[in-house]
């Protein structure tokens, strides 16, 4: 499938992109710390952020609660999607997503796992298993890829996902059905990014910024590498080396994502597409925009799902899977033939 | 010849299918948690047991042990025909999203009535049906593209891609549940078998030996379908309608077993393979066959689960997942 348009867009154009994206963010950040169950004012909801004093209850509700849940949304947003994108460069896969793939189903499984061998544990440790997890998941899907005779289709690489998925679905269940987990694990995946405190975020913030950072670095060989190996080889790039690195990034990005979140699909998916059809086909844009984006989304999918049935919340999983999955259906249907 | 449905390698071969199902079903009947001995189960079987072990093997092993076999054949048979239908070697109902279908159906059941006896048995397979019929009817229609007809892996993707929605949907309504109706549901996603009981043996049986009926007096129509649209209109089958029958029953199949037994993928996959392998393509032997293989494999399962972790269990979907995972994976990267 030809991504995106065949025509380049001007510098000028990316760089208005961003900007507006940029700014989306802000806003969206600005309405999910503001909205809520409970009704808290624009004012105080200022002062909370800026000049807080912890005198009125809805200001340390702010701080306390939705200030962290709305970063961790947007850390967790940027992070899927950017996942996504050095996926779908790197497989030339467009269904490439750390959901579909496989990934997130390995997170989940190794932190059931870890859940049912250690009753106590630190966030360090939660977040080395989910990206362990995620390693498991991948390779166990490039690893069919790599025995089949001609590669993996994307569709197939789908399949392949959904099959490994279920396999390590499956077993992350029995797990937690055994150790009697099995509703505490399921308030994990449903509960999204509501548990996010200030100590996570310090942990995760540098780590997340770092992997996100280090994936920019590396965009412009990985706009090569989309073109196809032989290419990235006559331009001299040690292709072993940065696939290499790019596949780790993906794995913390997409694993403590998971370990945040619960397995959170599709955002990994819709997010780089959108992008591109801004910013075209190089990734020293797309990764930007599509972390920009990723944040934006997630923070409104966030805000969305406290808001659909306040005061209860609704799986913020459930929230993208009723965006996200017309948005697959479609493109299945657009790729058609060139998939299988 | 390969496949004639009179050849001794064919009968040896089904001979051999129902020694393995006794033999399992034996085994199943002494093995869990409190072990029946030979001697014991041959005693009880015979009319003379404790009432301690007619307990343990008519009111809880036996029931249990049926259902499993009938959902083992819905769901192989159920397999086959999507195999044929599609002409996609991947169908299975598990991985179309038939069964996530079904379920929404289910638990959407249990949110509003709750887990209760009584006429809840009767009423959840049809419940279950309806959410695998419109499951399987999205997924037609989305796969269905004018003068190309249905292309075959665009079917399995977009079954994955609903059976995400639907996931996505059970999730959002089982997190309001009580905590006993979620641990229900949990079970039951994982593919548990709960319905162990004789009322459920009742009322699943006339909905399998109906649709079973429908389906093998249509084995001659498979077989063209499967091989030739072109020749099978030829021959004056019509070619929309027998797939519509089919496809109706086999989700039929497949919808009634998951509500028994819960969310059990990659039977439907497995199983018809293994026929094929053995028999050949022809619909007449094989199908019963993978009829048989599917029975084995879910009794076994079962089995399995309800003796390495007594008495709690390991739910018979995740070892039927533990083995059709990796064997639906050696299928992907074999084909070229």
């Amino acid at each position: 499938m030809k991504q995106g348009h065949s025509a380049t867009p001007s510098k000028a154009k990316k760089g208005w992109f961003l900007l507006i994206s940029l700014l989306a963010l802000v806003l969206s950040l600005a309405a999910g710390i503001s909205l809520g169950a409970a009704d808290i004012g624009w004012a105080t909801a200022w002062k909370a952020v800026f000049r807080y004093e912890g005198i009125s209850e809805g200001e340390r509700i702010i701080r306390e609660l939705r200030l962290p849940r709305e970063l961790g949304a947007a850390i967790v947003g940027a992070s899927f999607a950017v996942s996504g994108a050095i996926m779908q460069g790197m497989t030339k896969n467009p269904l490439a997503d750390s959901g579909l793939l496989g990934l997130n189903a390995g997170a989940s499984f190794a932190i059931a796992a870890f859940y049912a061998a250690f009753s106590d544990f630190s966030y360090w440790a939660v977040m080395l298993v989910s990206f362990a997890g995620a390693g498991i998941g991948a390779f166990l899907v490039f690893g069919i890829g790599a025995l089949s005779k001609n590669g993996l289709s994307p569709i197939r690489m789908t399949l392949a996902g959904a099959a490994v998925s279920a396999l390590l679905t499956a077993l992350g269940e029995g797990i937690a059905l055994y150790y009697q987990l099995s509703q505490d694990l399921a308030f994990w995946i449903a509960g999204g990014v509501s548990g996010t405190t200030w100590t996570q975020l310090k942990i995760l913030f540098p780590v997340m910024t770092g992997a996100l950072l280090l994936a920019f670095s590396l965009a412009r060989p990985l706009t090569i590498l989309h073109l196809g190996d032989e290419a990235a080889k006559g331009l001299g790039l040690n292709t072993f080396f940065i696939k290499t690195v790019l596949i780790l990034i993906v794995f913390v990005l997409a694993g403590i994502a998971v370990s945040v979140v619960g397995p959170v699909a599709f955002v990994g998916l819709m997010i780089p597409h959108i992008a591109r059809f801004f910013v075209g086909q190089d990734y020293r844009w797309v990764l930007p925009g599509s972390a920009i984006l990723g944040g934006t989304f997630m923070v409104l999918a966030d805000t969305a799902a406290r808001l659909i049935n306040a005061p209860y919340e609704t799986p913020i999983g459930a929230v993208v899977s009723f965006i996200g999955v017309p948005f697959f259906l479609y493109l299945a249907r657009k790729g058609g033939r060139e998939f299988a | 010849m390969k496949g004639f449905p009179g050849s001794v390698k064919n009968w040896a071969i089904f001979g051999a299918a129902l020694v393995l199902l006794f033999l399992v079903f034996l085994i199943s009947m002494a093995a869990g948690y409190i072990s029946l001995t030979p001697a014991q189960l041959l005693r009880t079987i015979a009319g003379s047991g404790t009432e301690r072990e007619n307990l343990i093997l008519f009111d809880f092993r036996l029931p249990r042990i049926l259902i499993t076999v009938l959902a083992g054949m819905a769901f192989a048979v159920a397999g086959g025909v999507l195999q044929s239908i599609t002409k996609n070697p991947l169908a299975d109902p598990g991985i179309l999203g038939i069964h996530s279908g079904a379920g929404v159906m289910v638990v959407l059941y249990i949110s509003f009535f709750s887990v209760e006896p009584g006429s809840f048995v009767y009423i959840l397979p049809l419940f279950a049906f309806l959410g695998g019929m419109i499951t399987a009817a999205i997924i037609y229609v989305l796969s269905y593209k004018r003068g190309e007809g249905i292309h075959p892996f665009r079917l399995v993707l977009n079954g994955v891609g609903l059976a995400t929605a639907w996931s996505g949907a059970v999730l959002m309504i089982s997190i309001r549940l009580e905590r006993s109706d979620y641990q229900f549901m949990a079970n039951w996603l994982a593919g548990n078998i709960w319905g162990d009981d004789w009322p459920f043996v009742f009322a699943f049986l006339p909905w399998l030996v109906l649709f079973f009926l429908i389906i093998f007096a249509r084995l001659q129509a498979l077989n063209l379908l499967n091989v030739d649209e072109q020749a099978a209109i030829g021959l004056g089958v019509r070619v929309e309608k027998e797939r519509w029958i089919l496809l109706f029953s086999a989700v039929a199949l497949a919808s009634a077993a998951v509500s028994v037994t819960g969310g059990i993928s990659f039977i439907g996959l497995i199983a018809p393979h293994m026929a094929r392998r053995l028999v050949g393509p022809r619909h007449q032997v094989f199908l019963p066959l993978s009829a048989l293989i599917g029975a084995i494999l879910l009794l076994s399962a079962d089995t399995i689960g309800r003796v390495i972790l007594d008495p709690k269990g390991i739910p018979a979907g995740v070892i039927v997942a533990v083995i059709g995972a990796p064997y639906f994976l050696y299928l992907l990267s074999r084909q070229k």
